[in-house]
């Protein structure tokens, strides 16, 4: 193991520059458009909670179900869900902006909304942040027994460890599901509260469960190329990358539409103004351009086999799937700010400046403590050996 | 009998070659899955073609080792699920959008939004179907019911413990001994000859056409129908099991044998009154020989409005709103009569009353549509009109 490279010093440079540039960005932003700055930074929390809480889901997932094909991938898959401990830092800026953000914080505007009024008892401030507490906690806890034992097995390689994230995963699995459901539901659906969406939960989850599948890929992929992994790693491993991409994305078109149908036979003026509003002036290109980018193009291209063991194909496919979840998060966020239509401008660059920024930091960082796959994990040989 | 008229059959349309139990294949059984691999890259790369590996369980890596072209079946798959489609579509599109047009919660007739479900389930199912009848098509030669390999000691192996391949006969390079000794320096635990299978002489020469193949189908479709039979209709209700099949009452278009007359109801007995409905004393009697009531209702605004509503749904279609006999239906009957003549002003409550309840001329009797308060507080609504229509001078001087 000793003669795999580690990563350049230069990454955390240049992940450094983009970091402090994005930071800048939006301290720019706060000064010109507060309220605006909010916005940006609620869209990149909510996509570094889908690829950090996500990466930690499909640890989990991996232990739960017993995969195999996944372990080499898994380190990687790790250093991604490290994200979630710094959530806790990342979380603290937007609750100074909760009256920018989130309009039933107003008193004044509660008191003069029945709605709004019957459901204070849950959308208050002080419930609202014990539940965001309690979903970090959750998320830092079950984080830190994960990695600490996968960690430790590589010094030597005892079964127990699997053992023990085998249980810690069978717990932490129905929990993710109630946490990410109610993060989606705090911090994007009461954007507008008056809407309300039961499906809008499982919408969210499936768009972060596709979004770790590509953060996992595309680095796999980089550091595959770059000659960082262990060499033994063959094509036919990112097949199942390709495949699980594919799939949730599938379940994301169906969930999407699933709720996109049950409003539109309803016609209910209540549900139907979420959607109206994304079908105005050019939130209606938006919204096309969803459809599109994150359902149709990704599913001719991946349909067929041979597109999931080509890398060259994921090298591209994987970012597009990034790209996809972060337009499909700002058509969830933004309408709430730009109601007139669809905008970006410069201090929306903030967002892929601070989240490549930060995770090339990451990685770097966390490249240098640990090993960049499993070493002494008891499914390695057979991770290592699949093939088609 | 039966036998012949599918020898006639065979003879006259199908035509098919007699079978003379050629050899077929030559087979071999190995222990494990390595050796099936490197056996598979052997053979696919001494130049057989016509040659089949077969494994108790799918194995990765066996179509690389084969030497398999990429499968064309996919795009029979896309082709069929593209058909369902696009015939979901075209269907759902037709029945709602031009033959049998229902609006339903004010949507337009054909929308793509709710056609989407259907359109993907009949994607699946018909690319489904599609696949596993050019499966059967293909793959098992259709229309031979049988392959040479069933019921071989090969056949047995391969389906619980060892791993087979074997070569055809009509594979071009086809030489029994080589084969034989190739599979042999691979290290085969078994090598078998497999035959064609033969058929005796006299008796149908089409296999599919076989009396007994044929006799089986149609005995097997006949006890199946006579079971699912007795089994629908009389085990699945075997006391204590009736699922409430048998209850006490009469069901419709039956008799019930309780009551002599056949019926399951009785009639109620003459004079019976049914709750709310008080009978009018004075029906199909004369004017004359009603003795006058006085209105029961107090005049409130109330009684006024359920009177005008009242009004307004039963008396105006003829009468008009105003009760001046110019409704919407004039042209149509006899041209009803004004509310604010003489005669009808003049009236008392209960001549009005007596009207509405009996009829008269061709206006019907209210008596079943309208009930006795409404009917009341019609007359005080009616009063109100006539009092608008003609109103004293008095009136205007106001207070």
């Amino acid at each position: 193991m000793d003669n795999i490279k580690k990563l350049p010093d230069s990454v955390n440079k240049k992940g450094g520059i983009m970091l402090i540039l994005g930071v800048i960005i939006l301290l720019v932003a706060f000064v010109f458009e507060p309220q605006r700055a909010f916005f940006d930074y609620l869209w990149i929390y909510m996509f570094l909670v889908s690829i950090g809480v996500g990466s930690l889901a499909l640890v989990g997932l991996e232990y739960l179900v017993g995969a195999t094909w996944s372990t080499p991938f898994r380190r990687i898959t790790e250093i991604l869900a490290s994200i979630t401990p710094v959530l806790i830092i990342l979380v603290i800026p937007l609750f100074f902006g909760l009256h920018d953000l989130f309009h039933w914080t107003h008193h004044e505007v509660v008191e003069s909304d029945k709605i709004l009024q019957s459901k204070s008892p849950y959308l208050n401030v002080e419930f609202f942040s014990i539940r965001t507490a309690f979903c970090l906690l959750l998320w830092l806890v079950f984080f830190f027994f994960m990695t600490r034992n996968s960690q430790k097995q590589d010094l030597d390689g005892d079964v127990t460890y699997t053992k023990r994230n085998i249980t810690l995963s069978t717990v932490f699995t129905p929990f993710f599901v109630i946490t990410i459901t109610v993060t989606a539901v705090d911090w994007m659906m009461s954007l507008e509260p008056h809407w309300f969406s039961t499906i809008y939960g499982v919408y969210y989850f499936a768009g972060t469960v596709v979004a770790s599948f590509a953060a996992t890929t595309i680095a796999a992929v980089l550091l595959k190329q770059g000659g960082y992994l262990d060499p033994r790693i063959k094509n036919d491993s990112f097949y199942s990358l390709g495949t699980m991409m594919f799939g949730f994305n599938v379940f994301w078109a169906y969930i999407g539409f699933s709720q996109y149908l049950l409003i539109w036979y309803a016609d209910l003026p209540e549900e139907t103004f979420w959607l109206i509003h994304r079908w105005e002036g050019s939130w209606k290109f938006v919204s096309i351009a969803l459809l599109f980018v994150h359902f149709i193009i990704p599913f001719l291209v991946l349909v067929g086999r041979r597109a999931k063991t080509n890398i060259g194909l994921l090298k591209i496919m994987a970012p597009w799937m990034l790209f996809a979840h972060a337009l499909d998060l700002y058509w969830l966020i933004f309408p709430t700010y730009f109601k007139e239509g669809a905008g970006f401008s410069w201090p929306e660059l903030s967002f892929p400046l601070i989240v490549i920024g930060l995770t090339m930091i990451l990685f770097k960082v966390l490249s240098d403590k640990k090993n960049l796959i499993p070493v002494k994990d008891p499914k390695l040989q057979a991770g290592l050996e699949f093939h088609l | 009998m039966f036998g012949r008229i599918l020898n006639k059959i065979d003879e006259e349309f199908l035509k098919s070659e007699p079978r003379k139990g050629e050899l077929f294949a030559v087979s071999a059984l190995f222990d494990t899955p390595d050796q099936i691999i490197t056996s598979a890259e052997k053979v696919s790369g001494s130049g057989y073609r016509r040659f089949d590996v077969l494994t108790p369980y799918p194995m990765h890596g066996l179509d690389n080792a084969m030497r398999l072209r990429e499968t064309k079946i996919g795009w029979v798959g896309l082709l069929a699920g593209m058909s369902g489609t696009t015939l979901a579509f075209l269907m759902i599109w037709w029945m709602v959008g031009i033959d049998y047009k229902n609006v339903i919660g004010g949507k337009p007739f054909f929308n793509i939004a709710p056609s989407i479900p259907i359109m993907f389930e009949l994607t699946v199912l018909l690319s489904a179907l599609t696949l596993v009848a050019f499966l059967i098509a293909v793959f098992n030669k259709l229309p031979s019911n049988a392959n040479p390999l069933m019921a071989t000691e090969f056949m047995k192996h391969v389906t619980s413990d060892k791993f087979g391949i074997y070569i055809e006969a009509k594979d071009p390079k086809f030489n029994q001994n080589e084969i034989k000794s190739l599979f042999s320096s691979l290290g085969a635990s078994e090598v078998y000859d497999i035959n064609e299978v033969s058929y005796d002489e006299g008796k149908t020469k089409n296999p599919i056409l076989d009396f007994k193949f044929v006799g089986n189908l149609i005995g097997v479709g006949i006890v199946t129908a006579i079971l699912s039979y007795f089994t629908l209709n009389y085990l699945l209700f075997l006391p204590p099991f009736n699922w409430m099949h048998h209850q006490a009452k009469v069901l419709p278009q039956s008799e019930s044998k309780f009551f002599n007359d056949g019926f399951s109801m009785r009639k109620p007995v003459e004079g019976t009154v049914a709750r709310g409905f008080i009978p009018y004393e004075f029906k199909g009697m004369h004017d004359s020989l009603v003795v006058e009531t006085p209105n029961p209702l107090p005049v409130t605004k109330e009684i006024l409005e359920k009177g005008k509503k009242n009004f307004d749904i039963y008396c105006s279609p003829c009468h008009g709103y105003y009760g001046k006999g110019d409704s919407r239906l004039r042209g149509q009957f006899p041209v009803p009569p004004t509310l604010h003549s003489e005669k009808v002003r003049s009236w008392k409550d209960a001549n009005i009353y007596h009207v509405i309840t009996n009829g008269q001329n061709v206006m019907p009797s209210y008596e079943k549509q309208i009930s006795r308060d409404d009917r009341w507080a019609i007359i005080h609504y009616l009063r109100v009109l006539q009092r608008s229509q003609n109103a004293p001078d008095s009136d205007f001087e106001g207070k």
